[in-house]
């Protein structure tokens, strides 16, 4: 059924889900929502299942005019100006919205990216076994692209919830200009013995270059060792990757890219990507070392808190 | 020389992947190794495994962390290694790719041959004549990285890259040679295109091929190429 029509759009909103995994070998980047936590709690919030398809919203947001009769909304992620029929309205709880209702999502004031969810999820076609939308391979979400002055999407059918639900105020992630990212050395640490300590001990900025293929950095250069060449033959690369090209500055890695040729000094744990997902152009990233052991015990936790949340929504009636 | 490793080499690659790598340079028989143990592990997933991608001489194994870790995985690994020789691995693919060389379709084959100092119906003789291995699929959905072009007609890339390669494009640069899946930009030598659609979404399967196949350009007449098109439902 139809949910909204977009009347005007942010910067960049595209349909993402948990992404599309299936097809990395034949080289379809794996896409999906970058803070997975925002799109699992948008989700929780309105009653869909976890992975159902969402609205990401980077930047700015668009003005969406409801079009069904009655569905339960949510905004999570980046701390964005949310009103509807310009009334002021909360993030991070389920907000009712009916037919002819304005959503407007205004700039982020803190983070980069907020996840939308709607009742049922949107429904656009499955490709390859997900909504998501690969702008660059021109796949899935809404006709390969980000959404459009003038289109209408649709949402899955599904009722509305009985009571509204909000989530705990300690559950809300304040969002920092200094940023924290724990990572495993490796795959290819060894390149860098000498390296390794400027990578770890340094202070990186965040420049423009920063979108849903990668995070490109800029601070002290980390060097190969002698010896070490700075290419090496093509692998797939996983999100999280810090990959060294020649001039020394690292580039994250994330769900847009599928194979590359660098060297790779570290991994970023998977439980801090979100934390890549809401970091804006002129933040700090540092790097923590972290161990295999420590980033899977950081995993658990972070799905136990998830099922605790599932168990805490907070009823609002 | 042999460049298989005796043992795999483990490298982590972040929470939810390892790289199993089972030699050092660009080999057939390095990449046989890879080829062998994917069908094995793909044969029967250990639980908590997500996903599978060979390389050109290692495989990246995803997993869930909370289903399952390295310690789990890699023993199952190389159990499937030590029976390697008591299996037999299905033999490779090998799909005919039809290409129309030449023309508006390859207009750099010209160059290639001038290159190479060779007649354009020696080129195409080369490059039709050879089964390429696919090492590896990635940068963009069915774009294989393509083993085995004949040394005699190895070309630099363009100076000035296309802003746009129609679909299909089959190329040359350096020593490798490939298929442009879809519409892109791009530097390589343009010797001609298919009218297969590699990559298909809305197909049930909408790929042609998967790493480990094996790839034979077929030359075709212009109105092979037209018929072959017109049926592929673009």
């Amino acid at each position: 059924m139809d949910a909204f029509r977009v009347v005007s759009t942010g910067s960049l909103t595209t349909v993402q889900d948990l992404g599309r995994y299936g097809f990395i070998d034949r080289g379809v980047p794996p896409s999906g929502a970058l803070d997975l936590a925002a799109l699992r709690i948008a989700n929780l919030l309105v009653g869909n299942p976890e992975g159902a398809a969402a609205l990401e919203i980077t930047m700015a947001g668009p003005v969406l005019e409801v079009l069904c009769d009655a569905a339960d909304v949510a905004l999570t992620g980046a701390d964005m100006d949310l009103s509807v029929n310009r009334q002021a309205a909360p993030m991070w709880r389920t907000l009712r919205v009916r037919k002819g209702d304005l959503i407007r999502i205004g700039r982020a004031g803190s983070g980069c990216r907020a996840c939308l969810g709607v009742t049922g999820g949107i429904d656009v076609p499955l490709v390859m076994g997900s909504r998501s939308t690969c702008v660059k391979a021109k796949i899935g979400g809404v006709e390969g692209r980000a959404i459009r002055k003038g289109d209408i999407l649709r949402r899955l059918p599904a009722d509305p919830l009985r009571d509204p639900r909000s989530v705990l105020p300690d559950v809300i992630p304040a969002y920092s200009a200094d940023i924290v990212l724990r990572a495993i050395p490796g795959p290819q640490e060894e390149a860098f013995a000498k390296g390794l300590d400027t990578f770890f001990g340094s202070s990186y900025d965040i420049t423009p270059e920063a979108d849903r293929m990668g995070y490109r950095l800029q601070g002290p250069p980390v060097h190969h060792d002698e010896g070490f060449p700075q290419s090496i033959i093509s692998e797939p690369t996983i999100p999280g990757n810090v990959q060294l090209p020649a001039d020394g500055q690292p580039i994250i890695l994330l769900v847009e890219q599928t194979t590359g040729g660098y060297t790779k000094i570290a991994t970023v744990i998977s439980s801090d990507i979100p934390k890549i997902a809401q970091a804006v152009p002129g933040n700090r990233v540092r790097f923590q070392r972290a161990t295999l052991e420590e980033a899977h015990r950081v995993c658990r936790e972070q799905a136990l808190r998830m099922q605790a949340l599932e168990a805490h929504l907070v009823p609002l009636r | 020389m042999s460049h298989l490793f005796e043992k795999p080499r483990i490298r982590l690659s972040g929470d939810r992947a390892i790289l199993v790598e089972y030699g050092d340079a660009i080999d057939p028989a390095v990449n046989e190794k890879v080829r062998a143990m994917t069908a094995l592990v793909k044969e029967s997933l250990p639980e908590g495994v997500e996903a599978v991608i060979p390389a050109y001489r290692n495989l990246s194994i995803l997993y869930n962390p909370l289903v399952t870790s390295p310690d789990r995985i890699l023993p199952h690994l190389l159990g499937l290694e030590a029976r390697l020789r008591e299996i037999e691995v299905p033999k490779p693919r090998t799909v005919e790719i039809p290409v129309l060389y030449g023309g508006e379709c390859g207009p750099d084959i010209g160059f290639v041959a001038e290159h190479s100092g060779l007649a354009v119906d020696e080129v195409i003789a080369l490059h039709a004549g050879t089964v390429y291995p696919i090492y590896m699929i990635g940068f963009m959905p069915g774009f294989c990285y393509l083993g085995g072009l004949d040394s005699r007609i190895h070309t630099p890339r363009r100076k000035t890259p296309r802003t746009l390669l129609p679909g299909g494009s089959v190329g040359i640069a350096e020593a490798q040679t490939g298929m442009y899946p879809v519409d892109s930009p791009g530097g390589w030598q343009i010797i001609g295109r298919t009218p297969l659609r590699l990559f298909a979404p809305e197909r049930e399967n909408p790929f042609l091929y998967e790493p480990g196949d094996r790839i034979r350009f077929v030359p075709v007449s212009s109105a092979s190429y037209n018929r072959i098109y017109e049926g592929e439902g673009r």
